[in-house]
This record gives structure tokens, sequence and C-alpha cells, in this order.
């Protein structure tokens, strides 16, 4: 089956609807949502509604720190962040707001683990930012394959035959068959606000049977989504992150 | 569980168990067939013991991501990977015939036959360089040819593929490759150049030509950093027969820093099957090594210092484009010209370690015997080549950045296409043929090589005035 892997929305509502185009067309099984649905972007309630209908049809989506924060106000959050949050809280409706309360911090199926920080303290949100952290949130679980988000730059990382972290930036569309007899861990970009210097909506696929993971690229019309931010009053500085994909 | 040991006559995944063909320390090879298919198949599988060396595994399953993803005539066509939970193994085509090794024995060689053999390995390495592979480990074992005459590249176990983790990268202490044949940044563990094969071919054009090994075989680290800082005997110094072309050519392949080897695997090819076009420069005169003054002043810097600061990003193979101009000095007037050679200038502008190649075709006589002077009795070729030089002396480009060809043909269009083929040509730029009469009677020869050729075309005509 294709899994797609979808993460770091961040109330992008566009975005999300240019990855599930691809998608579509790529004829995707099954939707993995690892987190961050809401927070920085204009559209949280939206954006909140059309995963809990992916939901309906079977797709997996765990909790991110953004999501958590909603909440509870106590998450540790940068000044734009919180901003962001605070704007956000009363725009979602008791239906949208449940539905965040109720996801899990992790999510497994087969041999793979879903996760949106770090995998060996979930609720710590800590970022998997090299090589270094990724071998301590591999060696912390049992499964073969961790798909996280949180950091909004797309990397690969494998703990070799001799225990040690091998970090790749990927290609995008140039497949990668994930071995199955070492363990991966990969950090999906985020969908809607990218900052690796590419606008375009990033989110993977993954082949379970051909185990093949391939980053993929959604364009889409970034100006609009910037837009929608300003007209909201969100702080100018999100805009220019969307438009500049950094 | 996993084994090295197969029994002939076992079927394993489908695949029928043929002879035991070849036990190396790495990996086996066996001889194996799927029921219902003749094609003759070779099944690798690692040698993997207790506590043994990560290396042979990790080799292995680079080998096992890499292998699926090549294509085309100069590598192995891929069929099948075993699990590694069950019984690793690779099943790739078998070719028929030996590696260069049998070779060594009947070193050396005329230096013109191993130009000729080099071009062809050349040509299999810019293959797999546009794939995004690094090969990093060629040697004479490691190099077959199909009965058609294409070098074929086997054994992947080291190689760096852009797309894919590198699953080596942090791995080892030791630099991983073949020690008469690492280059020297392979030895400070730079993975990611293309020129580190190019190195390695110099080194094996050097002992083909010489029948001695440029750095020796040594054993230890310590050893193979000395290629860092000692230059090898000039290969014309051991055998004063050798042209210094060759010379030239393997000495700018074993050049210390990259940017100072070819650029890319096609413009090496391309020196070696046109040795009349080669630039010659200091290396081809050199007869003694490096002086002990410049030695000692080589080891008084620290060693990374010698080499260039490795590629941020594996740059694309097409960075180091060969573009043909082809001229037709015969109908063409000053404006078509000029306005060829600004077309060219802005092509290469954008690529400083592109080379431009010159071409004329002299169209031959279908029926009657060609002469070689004209009527005032000059030399027809070197009139073509005089005019080629005048063509291009407005570029402004350096020694060993352009040569200039003139092709005899009857077709001009076959000249071309053929010219392209045979030399990794990336680029092809034309003039259209002015006179639409003649067009209309001769056939348009850019409309042919357009159609046809195996890369880029761009067909430069003055612009048409609408009256």
């Amino acid at each position: 089956m294709l899994l797609a892997l979808i993460s770091d929305i961040h109330a992008n509502d566009l975005a999300l609807q240019a990855c599930l185009r691809h998608c579509a067309a790529l004829g995707v099984g099954r939707i993995v949502v690892l987190g961050d649905i809401v927070g920085y972007g204009a559209e949280p309630e939206a954006t909140v509604r059309r995963v809990s209908g992916l939901v309906e049809a079977g797709a997996i989506v765990v909790l991110g720190n953004h999501d958590q924060a909603i909440d509870t106000p106590s998450v540790q959050m940068n000044e734009t962040a919180r901003r962001a949050i605070a704007w956000t809280r009363p725009r979602l409706s008791e239906t949208s707001r449940a539905f965040l309360r109720g996801l899990p911090l992790t999510c497994t199926l087969d041999n793979f683990l879903f996760v949106h920080a770090d995998a060996s303290a979930p609720a710590k949100w800590k970022y998997v930012t090299g090589a270094a952290e990724a071998r301590i949130s591999m060696a912390a679980v049992k499964a073969r394959v961790t798909f996280c988000g949180h950091t909004h730059v797309p990397m690969l990382y494998c703990l070799t035959a001799a225990a040690k972290a091998v970090a790749h930036g990927p290609s995008v569309d140039r497949p990668v068959p994930l071995l199955e007899q070492r363990q991966w861990l990969a950090v999906i970009g985020a969908a809607g606000q990218p900052r690796d210097g590419n606008p375009a909506a990033a989110f993977a696929t993954f082949d379970t049977v051909s185990r093949e993971l391939t980053f993929r690229r959604a364009p889409y019309d970034v100006e609009a989504a910037a837009a929608k931010l300003r007209a909201a009053g969100l702080p100018e500085a999100l805009a220019l992150r969307l438009l500049q994909g950094k | 569980m996993a084994r090295t040991r197969l029994e002939t006559g076992e079927t394993l995944d489908g695949f029928i168990v043929g002879e035991l063909i070849h036990r190396g320390g790495m990996a086996h090879l066996w001889g194996v067939t799927r029921p219902g298919d003749a094609t003759p198949l070779l099944m690798k599988i690692p040698v993997l013991h207790e506590g043994e060396d990560p290396a042979a595994i990790v080799g292995f399953e680079m080998e096992q991501m890499i292998m699926p993803r090549l294509k085309g005539v100069h590598v192995p066509r891929f069929v099948a990977n075993g699990d590694f939970a069950r019984q690793p193994f690779i099943v790739m085509e078998r070719l028929p015939g030996e590696t260069l090794l049998p070779r060594l024995e009947k070193l050396p060689l005329p230096a013109e036959e191993v130009a000729a053999l080099a071009a062809r390995i050349a040509d299999a390495l810019e293959a797999l360089h546009k794939q995004g592979v690094v090969h990093l480990d060629l040697k004479p074992s490691n190099i077959m040819f199909r009965s058609s005459g294409e070098a074929v590249l086997i054994d992947y176990g080291l190689a760096r593929h852009r797309d894919l983790p590198d699953l080596l990268q942090e791995e080892f202490r030791l630099p991983y490759g073949t020690a008469p044949y690492m280059a020297p940044e392979q030895v400070l563990g730079v993975r990611n150049d293309r020129r580190s094969d190019i190195f390695a071919l110099g080194c094996l054009m050097y002992f083909f030509a010489t029948s001695v090994r440029p750095f020796g075989d040594p054993q230890g680290l310590k050893g193979l950093k000395r290629r860092l800082w000692r230059d090898p005997v000039p290969p014309r110094r051991l055998l004063p027969d050798i042209p210094p072309w060759f010379q030239e050519i393997v000495l700018r392949c074993l050049e210390v820093k990259a940017s100072r080897r070819y650029p890319s695997a096609a413009q090496l090819a391309f020196d070696l099957r046109n040795p009349s076009q080669v630039a010659l420069t200091d290396r081809s005169g050199k007869l003694k090594q490096d002086s002990f003054f410049t030695i000692l002043k080589r080891k008084s810097d620290p060693l990374e210092s010698q080499i260039d600061r490795p590629p941020g990003t594996e740059a694309s193979a097409t960075d180091t484009p060969i573009v043909a101009v082809a001229i037709n000095l015969d109908d063409m007037d000053g404006q078509l010209a000029d306005n060829l050679r600004r077309t060219a200038k802005r092509i290469l502008e954008g690529s400083p370690d592109a080379r431009l190649a010159c071409l004329n075709v002299l169209k031959l006589n279908r029926i009657a015997l060609d002469q070689t002077l004209d009527e005032d009795g000059n030399n027809k070729h070197v009139q073509r080549l005089v005019g080629l030089k005048d063509w291009a002396h407005g570029l402004g480009l350096g020694a060993g950045k352009v040569t200039f060809h003139v092709l005899e043909a009857i077709d001009p269009a076959e000249a071309i296409l053929d010219h392209a083929r045979q030399n990794n040509i990336d680029h092809i730029i034309m003039g259209a043929r002015a006179n639409s009469a003649l067009r209309k009677i001769l056939g348009s020869v850019s409309g042919k090589v357009a159609a046809e050729a195996p890369c880029s075309v761009t067909v430069v005509r003055d612009r048409q005035s609408a009256d």
C-alpha cells in the first residue's frame, strides 16, 4: 500500500489541498498526518475539519505541539508562535478543539512509528536536527521506520551496521529504498510552512511493499496563502516565511 | 539464516543455482538460471562472518540499493535482490568474458592501445556520472567489455549515489578503495567527487602503458597519503617512446587537486580519441619528479591543503558540457558566422569547465575520386582548419578549451551525428542553410541533425525580414 505522510500543515488549507490532490494522482491508499495541524496559518478551522474528514476515511493523525498548545497554554513556544496560537484559539469550533484534544502522541502501523518530534520522549517536543538526535530517537524505539516532522526541513537518517547514524538530504521525487534490516528515521518537511528554501508544500510517500520512500513537493498558490495571513492580521514574518520557504 | 555456501542444483527464490564462479573475500559469485529463461545470470552472495568488519555488509547493502537504479549498457543489468532476513543476494546479468585483470600479465601495452581502451572506460564512467553515481573503486578487476565493445563497470560496493544515503560516509576510520587507484581526496575521506574516478583511470592508464603502478601498492594509511605530496615518475622517463600527448593526458588525470584534472570523463574520452588536439603543457615534457625542495615545502603544509575543498553537493555532469559547433565554411555569410559565435558564447558562458569542438564537414564526392589538393594546389584539409580557427578566434577561448575537426563524409548530417555520438557531445550548435532554394534541393542538414541528435541542438538562423 502507498502511504502519504503529511506534516506541519499549520492551518494552511491551500497547501493541504495541494498535497491531497497529488496524493490522489499518485494512488495513495492511506494518509498519515504527523501533527501541527494548526498554528501560524490563517485557516485553522477549515484545516482541522479537512483533517478530521480524512480520519473518517481511514487516515492516521498524531498530535503536534501547536495542536496541544490550543488547550494547554503552558507549552513552551516562541513569541510569534504564541501570538498565532492566541489568534487561533477563539477561531476553532468546540468540535475541532475536541478533535485536537483527542489526538494520540504516537501511532504505529506494522513496523512503522508515527510521531511529531523525537520519538525517545514524544511529549518533550525535541527537534531531530542532526544525526546525533536521530540516533537517540531510533535507539529508543523498536520500529524499523520512524516518521516525524517538527523541524520543517526534510531529512532522512539511517542507523548503519556499526550503529552510527548517517544523514541524507533527500532529493525530490527520487525514491530511496529503506532496507528492511536497518532502522530509519524520516523527517518529513512541512506542508504548510516549509523552511528549506522551497516554498512548495512538502510531503512524502512510502510504499509499504517495496519500502521505497519518496520525498515530494506540491506547488500551490503561496501568494494567496500569504494574503490570507495578512488579511487575518497575523505577524508579517509568517507571510514572508511562506513566500520564501524559509 | 544467511549462508555463504550454496549447493549446486538447489533453488533459491526461484533461481536454480549452478556452479561457483568466483570466491572473493567480500562475496562469492554463483552462476544461476531461472526456469524458462535461458539468459545466464550471476548471483552475488556476501561473505558475512560473525564479528566481521561491517564494511562487507554495508558495501553489500549499498550495492543492493544502487544496482536497481542503474541503467544502460555500461552496467550489468539488475535482476533481483534477496532479503537480508533470509538470504541476501543480488542477481544480475552474467557478462561473457573476463575482466581486465588477466591483461596485467601482458603489460606494458602500446600507448595508443591503452588510449583506445581508456576511452571506452571513460565512456562508461561518463554514463555512470550522468546518473549521479561515483564508482570509487575503478580498477582492472572491476572492468569488463561487452562483445559489442562497450566497457561495463561492475561492483558498486564502494560507490556513492547522489540520491541515496551514503551508508559508508561516517562508518569507518580507514578510507575505502583500492590502494593503487585511490584518489588523494578519497584517501582523506571525500566520497562525492566524480573526478576521483578520473584519477583512478589515470592510474590504470599509467600502469598499463608502463607496467609500473604510479603510486605503488601501499598497505597502510601513511603510504596511501604519500600521493598527496609525492608526484609519480613521469611515464616518458620510464619509457621514452610514450608520446607527449599520452603523458599529458595521464598526468592531468593524476593531478592531486581534482580541479586540475579533466572536469568530466567525457572530456577525457574526447582527448583520448583526438590525440592531435590535446593541448600540450609542461606536463607532456616533464621527465623528472618534482624537486626535493618542492616536496619539502608541500610536506610542511597540512595534508588537507593539498586537495580541493570537497564539493558541497555533487555537481551535475551537465555542468561540464562538450559543445560542438558545426561551421559550414562554403555557404556562410559574415552575419551568420557572427550570430553563431554569439550563440556559442552565450551557451559556454554559464559553464567555465565546458569545451568547444569546432567541426567542419569536407564533403566527399560520391562518384569521382577526390583530390586532396584544390586547383591551386592547397591542401583542402589544412585550409578548412585555418577557416575554423579563424572563426573561433573571436571567442577568445584558451588552449585546451577548443578543438578543431575536419570530418570527411558524403553525408554532412550523418558525419555530425556520428561525431556527436562518439564523443559524448552534449550540445550541437549549427547554422541553418541560408538559401531556401538550395535547402529545397539538398535537404536541411540542421533539420536532420536536430531530429536525430542524441543531445540538444541549437539551430541558428539570421532573423528574416518580412518583406
